[in-house]
C-alpha cells in the first residue's frame, strides 16, 4: 500500500458547496469558519481520530503546515504529508491507509469534509490525552488490607481468588519491589577509590587552590539496572494467573521505568502502555483490551518467534532479565518453541519461567511446549500465590 | 547548492537520485517536508534499508557539511554537545602560575580565561547549532533508540529551539536549523514527545524494480539479466520470516559475489555457494534451504 498511488480527482477546494442543511449540523460552526484547506486536515485528523488513531494537536498543526508546503493537487502528496506527520509508529500504517481511502475516494467530486457519521463535535485545541492528569485517584476505592486476612491469602491459589481477595492480593503485589540485577555501564560515575582521573572535577577544585591541583578525583564503572521483560500468558488456560499476574505487571510498570510487557496468546500485543497508567483498573482494563485474543488459545512459539523479531533481538532482550508467565500449554509445533526459547536466551541475561501448575503435586514439565522450552531457562519457578511472587521478585533481583 | 536544492518534492527525487540513491515519493515527500519545515525527521525500519544513506545523500546533494551523532548506551552531554578540554585548562593553570600571572589577576580572573571559547570542545550537536556556514549542516543523530531514554529529553530540548546553553558561556543559537535526520532501528520506542517534534518516516525494502535499479547502479559490471534475478530472489527470501532480512548492502555484496564467480545466472550451487553473503544467520541459511533454493530460482528466473 505505501508504494501504492492515489490518483485523487481533485478538483480544487470546493468548501463552498456544502448543503446548509450540514451547515446547521451541531457543533460545525467552528469548522465551518475556517479555510478550506485547514477544514480538510481537520475533518480528516477527526476521521483518522475515530478510526482509533491517537493524533496530538501538535501534529495536525505540522500537517497543515505540510499540506500548504506540498499542495493538494496531487492524492500522493496529501498521502504523503499525512504519512509524514500524522503516523509514528508502522502499526498503525494500514489504519492510515484505509482511512485515507474510505475519507478521499469515496468522496472522489473534491475535498469535501464528510460529517454524517460523526455526531460529536470537532475538539479542535484539546489533546484526547488526559491520562497523565489523572494521577493516584481511584486507589481510595481499594480496600485497607487486613494483614490476618493478608496471611493466609499468602499461599492461596490465584484461581480460587474473589474479587476482594484480589484487591488485598494486589495491595501486597505493590509492595514487592521488583529490583533487577545490576551491571556494568558505560557511564562512570564519581568514587573516591576509582582507577581514573575525573579531570573536569579536578580543573574545577584546581580553582579554589589558586590554579594547583591538590584535590585529585577519580571515576569508576557506574552500574545499571537490567531491564526487565514480562512475558504474559493470557490464553484461557491461564486466565485465573493471568488476571492476577498483569497486576503483578502494572505494579513493575509503575514501579520502575525499564520494563516492558508483553501478552502472549494467539498473538503477541505489547502492553506496556496501556499498563503506564497509575490506576491499576484501567491500566489493567487497557490492557485486557488492547489483547484481542485475551482467553483465547495458545501458540507460544509463534508468540515467542514475534517478539525475538520485532522487539527482542534487535536489542530489547539483549542483557535483560527475560520472565515467562505460562503453563506452557502449546498447540504449535515444539520445535518452534524449542527454537525461539534457544534464540531468547542467547540474547537475554537471564530466563526466568513462572509456571502456576508447578505447584502442583506431582507435577512434570511435561507439556510439550513446556518441555521444549525447559533446556533454555535458567529459572524455573512456581506463580501461583503471592509467596510464589515473591520468591520471583527475589529471582530477578538474583 | 543549499536547501534550494530541495525545493520540491519532484526536486528532492532528482538530487537524490543523482547522487545515487533510488528513494521513494514518500521519502522524498518527508524529506522536502522536513526542510520546507525545519522538522527533524526520524527515520525508522529494518537495519540495512539505507536509513543513514539517507542523511549522507542529502548533505552531499546540498553541498551541506554532514555532522554525525552516534548514539550508544550511556551516551552524555559531554560527547553530545561540550567538553571543556580540561587537559588544555590545566595546563594554562600551570603556565598562569610559572609567568606569575596567577597572582596578579585574581582567582575570577583566572577562572573567567578558562572558560572561554579557545577551551572549549564542540561535540557534534554543539557544532551543528552553532555551525556559522551559508549552508546549514546535516545533523544525523545515528541509532537514536541505542540511547537511554534521559538522553531523548535533552536531544528533544535541544532539537525544540535549536539553541543550547553552555552555563559558562551564554547560549548558542542556530542562525538558520541544520536539517536533523535521526535514525532508529526502533529496539525501543523512542518518546512520543520526539516524534511529535519530528516528521516520521518507515522505510521499507525497496520494492523489485528499485532494487533491480539499485543494483544496476552500485554495481553497474554485474549484469542486467543477473541484477534482475538477484533481486527477485532476495526479496523472496525477504518473505521468508528471516531473523535478519537481508538488506540493501547483503543484496549488493551478493550479487558482486555471484559476478566475481563469473556467474551469469542463478544455479542451485552457485546460490548454495554465496549463500552466506545475503544470509548471516545459521538459522535464516537453513531456512532459505528448506523452503526450497530450486523453486526461489525458478521464479528469479522468470524476473
Amino acid at each position: 500500500m505505501s508504494n501504492g498511488s492515489f490518483p485523487l480527482p481533485i478538483e480544487g477546494m470546493d468548501g463552498e458547496s456544502q448543503s446548509t442543511s450540514e451547515r446547521a449540523e451541531v457543533g460545525r460552526a467552528s469548522l465551518e469558519k475556517m479555510p478550506p484547506l485547514e477544514r480538510l486536515a481537520t475533518g480528516f485528523i477527526h476521521a483518522l481520530r475515530t478510526g482509533g488513531l491517537t493524533i496530538p494537536i501538535s501534529s495536525s498543526l505540522q500537517f497543515t503546515q505540510a499540506l500548504r508546503a506540498v499542495g493538494v493537487a496531487s492524492g500522493d502528496d496529501v498521502y504523503w504529508a499525512g504519512r509524514a506527520t500524522l503516523v509514528t509508529r508502522p502499526e498503525d500504517i494500514a489504519m492510515y491507509d484505509a482511512m485515507f481511502l474510505a475519507y478521499f475516494h469515496r468522496n472522489g467530486t473534491g475535498f469535501k469534509v464528510r460529517f454524517e457519521d460523526e455526531p460529536e463535535s470537532a475538539s479542535l485545541g484539546t489533546d484526547e490525552g488526559g491520562e497523565d492528569a489523572e494521577g493516584d485517584a481511584g486507589d481510595d476505592d481499594v480496600m485497607a488490607l487486613r494483614y490476618s486476612a493478608a496471611e493466609t491469602l499468602n499461599q492461596k491459589d490465584f484461581a480460587e481468588f474473589t474479587r476482594e481477595e484480589m484487591y488485598e492480593a494486589q495491595k501486597v503485589m505493590n509492595k514487592m519491589r521488583l529490583e533487577p540485577a545490576v551491571r556494568a555501564s558505560r557511564r562512570r560515575v564519581r568514587s573516591a577509590t576509582g582507577d581514573r582521573n575525573d579531570l573536569r572535577r579536578t580543573v574545577r577544585a584546581a580553582m579554589r587552590t589558586g590554579g594547583e591541583p591538590i584535590q585529585l578525583s577519580r571515576t569508576t564503572t557506574g552500574t545499571r539496572t537490567r531491564s526487565l521483560i514480562l512475558l504474559l500468558d493470557v490464553s484461557g488456560s491461564m486466565e485465573a494467573y493471568a488476571r492476577v499476574l498483569i497486576r503483578f505487571a502494572h505494579a513493575a510498570v509503575v514501579g520502575r521505568r525499564r520494563v516492558e510487557v508483553f501478552g502472549l496468546g494467539t498473538r503477541l500485543t505489547r502492553m506496556t502502555r496501556q499498563l503506564d497508567s497509575h490506576d491499576v483498573d484501567e491500566a489493567v482494563e487497557a490492557a485486557a483490551d488492547a489483547v484481542s485474543d485475551w482467553s483465547g488459545g495458545t501458540r507460544l512459539g509463534a508468540g515467542l518467534k514475534e517478539f525475538n523479531d520485532t522487539w527482542g533481538i534487535r536489542g530489547m532482550a539483549r542483557g535483560s532479565i527475560v520472565v515467562i508467565l505460562s503453563d506452557g500449554w502449546d498447540r504449535g509445533e515444539p520445535e518452534e518453541m524449542s527454537e525461539e526459547m534457544e534464540r531468547l536466551s542467547r540474547a537475554a541475561h537471564q530466563v526466568i519461567w513462572v509456571n502456576p501448575l508447578k505447584f502442583t503435586p506431582g507435577y512434570e514439565p511435561i507439556a510439550r511446549g513446556m518441555a521444549a522450552a525447559m533446556p533454555h531457562i535458567d529459572t524455573f519457578l512456581e506463580g501461583h500465590c503471592l509467596d510464589s511472587l515473591s520468591t520471583l521478585a527475589d529471582a530477578v533481583g538474583a | 547548492m543549499g536547501r534550494s536544492e530541495l525545493s520540491s518534492v519532484e526536486a528532492v527525487l532528482e538530487r537524490l537520485d543523482e547522487h545515487q540513491y533510488l528513494a521513494d515519493r514518500g521519502l522524498a515527500t518527508s524529506i522536502f517536508l522536513a526542510a520546507e519545515l525545519e522538522r527533524p525527521l526520524l527515520l525508522e525500519g529494518d537495519a540495512g534499508v539505507g536509513k543513514t544513506e539517507v542523511a549522507k545523500v542529502i548533505a552531499a546533494a546540498t553541498g551541506a557539511e554532514l555532522i554525525r551523532l552516534q548514539c550508544y548506551e550511556g551516551i552524555d552531554v559531554s560527547q553530545a554537545l561540550y567538553e571543556w578540554n580540561y587537559t588544555r585548562q590545566l595546563l594554562h593553570l600551570r603556565t598562569a602560575e610559572a609567568t606569575g600571572t596567577a597572582q596578579d589577576s585574581g582567582a575570577t580572573e583566572l577562572e573567567d580565561e578558562l572558560f572561554t571559547t579557545r577551551f572549549l570542545i564542540r561535540r557534534p550537536l554543539l557544532q551543528a547549532i552553532d555551525h556559522g556556514a551559508t549552508v546549514p549542516p546535516v545533523l544525523l543523530i545515528d541509532e537514536v533508540d541505542r540511547a537511554d531514554d534521559e538522553f531523548e529529553a535533552f536531544l528533544l530540548e535541544a532539537l525544540s529551539d535549536y539553541s543550547v546553553t553552555v552555563p559558562e558561556l551564554g547560549s548558542f543559537k542556530a542562525e538558520k536549523p541544520p536539517m536533523v535526520i535521526i535514525t532508529s532501528n526502533r529496539t525501543r520506542d523512542v518518546h512520543d514527545a520526539l516524534k511529535r517534534r519530528a516528521l516520521y518516516h518507515w522505510v521499507e525494502h525497496p520494492d523489485f524494480e528499485r532494487e533491480v535499479q539499485i543494483i544496476e547502479r552500485k554495481a553497474p559490471d554485474v549484469p542486467a539479466s543477473l541484477a534482475r534475478q538477484v533481486a527477485s530472489a532476495t526479496g523472496q527470501f525477504r518473505e521468508m520470516g528471516m531473523y535478519k532480512p537481508p538488506g540493501i548492502a547483503e543484496t549488493l555484496d551478493w550479487a558482486n559475489a555471484l559476478h566475481l564467480l563469473a556467474e551469469t545466472q542463478l544455479t542451485a550451487e552457485s546460490v548454495d555457494a554465496t549463500l552466506g553473503t545475503l544470509l548471516k544467520y545459521r538459522e535464516d541459511q537453513e531456512r532459505a534451504r528448506r523452503a526450497g533454493i530450486e523453486s526461489v530460482i525458478e521464479i528469479a528466473l522468470g524476473a
